[in-house]
């Protein structure tokens, strides 16, 4: 019965993922961007939970625990730590326009498939066929972090990085061992955190969190 | 013996707890030098313990100290006292509570240091690297004024998206691992010759995860955090980031290095550091000549050097021990003239070199030791970093990598005339005319840990036993037999 629906399953998160990477790209509410985000961590965390089911490994249950808590809930919860009412109104004005956006990922979708087939072959198995979701999300990651101006939106594209980063050592490896997994976990809340902390000294100091205002430092 | 791996990690963490519980005591401005301290001595120890052949061990393999770990330790506690004692806070400003988190994260610096160089498996050096961000980055912004805002920011990002690259590099490494007998991130388990890695997989995974470590060696074209954070950072940090941060992430190259060589051969990295070194020493070159802010000057001086160690690394086991001799004297000197720069800002209020003129007849017990530092870091001798740049460009034309070494040589003549160029500007001439002053001999600080920095480098190169023995122990450890 498991071994059935197993391929369909690692399809459905996979697929989740790189829809939620996707619709990030074209939606500019900061407070929608949040919520996908938090999909995303749950849908990283079903994907572990799928594989540890699969191959009979408890340890990657409990990992998916953690990351159903650390990316699920913990980081779109910090990021939103603010009164609704100011989220709501927050807009990004990104550097690309939706369907010159949405086009890219298309085309990052389409490279990371070439890529990953060239490289490593996509291999037999269920697992192996989802991996170029990952990279897509890697690329994903780095348009938003390049094409974003508001320091909050750019620490979403970290986050997409990050998770895509995380798909694929799960699919490709099944993940690390458990003490390093919460080792990284900590390191990226931790990250997070810090940047967190910045966005909101920019907003007393220069009195938004445009990160284009950065520009005093140069040669 | 293995109870001394753990000084350094568990040594700040203690100070680190302690600078947060003082309250207002001035004890706390020697969290940085005791831990700092820590470090050194228990690295110190470690290098006697290798020498004499044997090869710590602690916590079930996690942590272990061969001869290269063992000799980064020591620089890593060297340059951090050379950074935290000379440039010690007054008493009165250590009181405050800015000062007990300024403290605390100093020491969490150096303990994340030191875990990255001891750390056996490749997974646990990552995640040591990545709070070594974590730890510096409220040091940078320290200041908190909006520049040091945004050299932080920037450098927050730059770093963790590096350190993630990497991270996906380690991802792909254990991949290969996953397919043989047992699945590990052990380094010393990885550079073992029969595992039969997947080379695909190793080709990528090692590309990823020294692209990423060269971010946080701030390798060119990855390099564009570094002036900012370097400047805008408090003097005692600038000198442990540029002094020995740097050379942490150049060593996660090295042991990544030599999991790739044995799969792949070298070729493939030679290239890629090749390139990225000679990048540097281009990208070093063509901001020196015009440069106008001294601290920003010394940042790309780093990225000079750490370009010019990165072809020593490319160049392999014949380079490697002048690549490490340049490690301790680039570390020490680059940490000397940061602390000065931090004592020449506090006392003449900027940063901006033309504005600082004739500075040997105005403040002498300045001046000489910075022109010293200075005659050391663009590479006269006696000074160890001559012999360093000397060994690297022989042992670049002995393999055949003539072209790199020659074209770095050309380069490095550049930089040599930007820096003789704006130090003689700074140092040399005459006051303006009629302004009334009197020869300030003060040296605005301790004197006694630039002093020590400056004769070290000054005498290390000449000793062989047992600096040289350790070397060349070191480079056996990374699988060249020299």
């Amino acid at each position: 019965m498991f071994e059935n629906i197993y391929p369909q399953l690692i399809g459905l998160c996979a697929g989740a993922l790189l829809l939620t990477s996707a619709l990030m790209v074209w939606r500019h509410s900061l407070l929608a961007s949040i919520r996908l985000l938090a999909l995303q961590g749950i849908a990283l965390a079903a994907l572990v939970a799928v594989i540890g089911i699969a191959e009979g490994e408890s340890e990657l249950v409990i990992v998916s625990l953690l990351i159903l808590s650390v990316k699920g809930i913990g980081l779109p919860w910090v990021l939103a730590h603010q009164s609704k009412a100011s989220i709501k109104q927050i807009q990004e004005s990104p550097r690309l326009n939706p369907t010159a956006a949405l086009l890219t990922v298309t085309v990052l979708t389409i490279l990371s498939y070439i890529v990953v087939s060239r490289v490593f072959g996509l291999g037999d198995s269920s697992t192996g066929h989802a991996a170029p979701i990952g990279l897509a999300m890697v690329l994903i990651g780095f348009l938003l972090l390049i094409s974003r101006r508001r320091a909050r939106s750019q620490l979403i594209g970290f986050l997409v990085l990050d998770n895509g980063i995380a798909t694929i050592t799960f699919l490709t490896s099944g993940g690390v061992p458990i003490l390093l997994e919460f080792a990284f976990s900590l390191d990226v809340l931790l990250v997070v955190l810090i940047l967190h902390v910045f966005a909101g000294r920019m907003r007393t100091k220069f009195g938004g969190t445009a990160v284009d205002q950065l520009r005093e430092l140069h040669d | 013996m293995s109870l001394i791996l753990w000084i350094p990690l568990v040594g700040p963490l203690a100070l680190a707890g302690l600078s947060l519980l003082l309250g207002t005591s001035a004890l706390r401005r020697f969290v940085g030098v005791a831990a700092s301290s820590a470090v050194l001595i228990s690295g110190l120890l470690l290098v006697s313990a290798v020498l004499n052949g044997a090869v710590p061990e602690s916590g079930g393999g996690m942590l272990r100290a061969d001869a290269l770990s063992a000799y980064m330790i020591s620089v890593v506690g060297a340059v951090g006292l050379i950074s935290t004692w000379g440039g010690l806070s007054s008493a009165a400003s250590s009181r405050t509570k800015d000062a007990a988190s300024y403290e605390a994260l100093i020491a969490l610096f150096l303990a994340a240091m030191s875990l990255a160089v001891l750390a056996d498996s490749i997974g646990l050096m990552w995640a040591a690297v990545e709070a070594t961000t974590i730890a510096t980055a409220f040091l940078v912004g320290h200041h908190r004024t909006g520049r040091s805002l945004e050299a932080a920011w920037k450098y927050v990002i730059l770093g963790s998206v590096g350190v993630a690259i990497a991270l996906l590099g380690i991802g792909f490494i254990y991949a290969a691992s996953v397919s043989t007998d047992t699945p590990t991130l052990s380094w010393l388990l990885l550079s073992q010759s029969d595992l039969g890695l997947d080379p695909a997989l190793i080709t990528a995974g090692g590309a990823l995860a020294v692209l990423g470590f060269a971010t946080k060696a701030g390798l060119a074209p990855m390099h564009s955090w570094l002036p900012d954070a370097h400047s805008q950072a408090p003097a005692p940090v600038s000198g442990l980031m540029s002094g020995v941060l740097l050379s942490v992430a150049l060593y996660a190259i090295l042991r990544i290095q030599s999991i790739t060589n044995l799969v792949i051969g070298p070729e493939f990295l030679r290239i890629m550091l090749s390139v990225g070194g000679l990048l540097s020493l281009l990208v070093a070159a063509s901001l020196l000549i015009r440069q106008r802010d001294y601290k920003r000057m010394l940042a790309y001086s780093s990225i000079e050097h750490m370009g010019l160690m990165a072809i020593g690394v490319a160049i392999g086991p014949a380079a490697l021990p002048s690549v490490l001799l340049y490690v301790l004297g680039h570390g020490l000197i680059k940490a000397t003239l940061f602390v000065i720069s931090g004592r020449i800002l506090k006392v003449e209020g900027t940063p901006v070199i033309s504005d600082v003129r004739a500075l040997l007849v105005r403040r002498p017990g300045l001046a000489v030791p910075w022109l010293i530092a200075m005659a050391a870091i663009v590479g006269f001798p006696p000074f160890s970093i001559f012999f360093s740049e000397v060994g690297i460009i022989m042992a670049g034309w002995s393999v055949g990598l003539g072209g790199v070494v020659g074209a770095a040589l050309v380069l490095l003549l550049v930089i040599f005339a930007a820096f003789t160029r704006l130090t003689v500007q700074m140092t040399l001439g005459a006051p303006p005319v009629g302004l009334a002053f009197t020869p300030d001999y003060s040296a605005h600080g301790p004197r006694l840990p630039i002093f020590l920095a400056l004769a070290t480098t000054a005498t290390v190169a000449f000793v062989a036993e047992p600096v040289g023995t350790l070397l060349l122990q070191a480079t056996a450890v990374l699988g060249g037999t020299n």
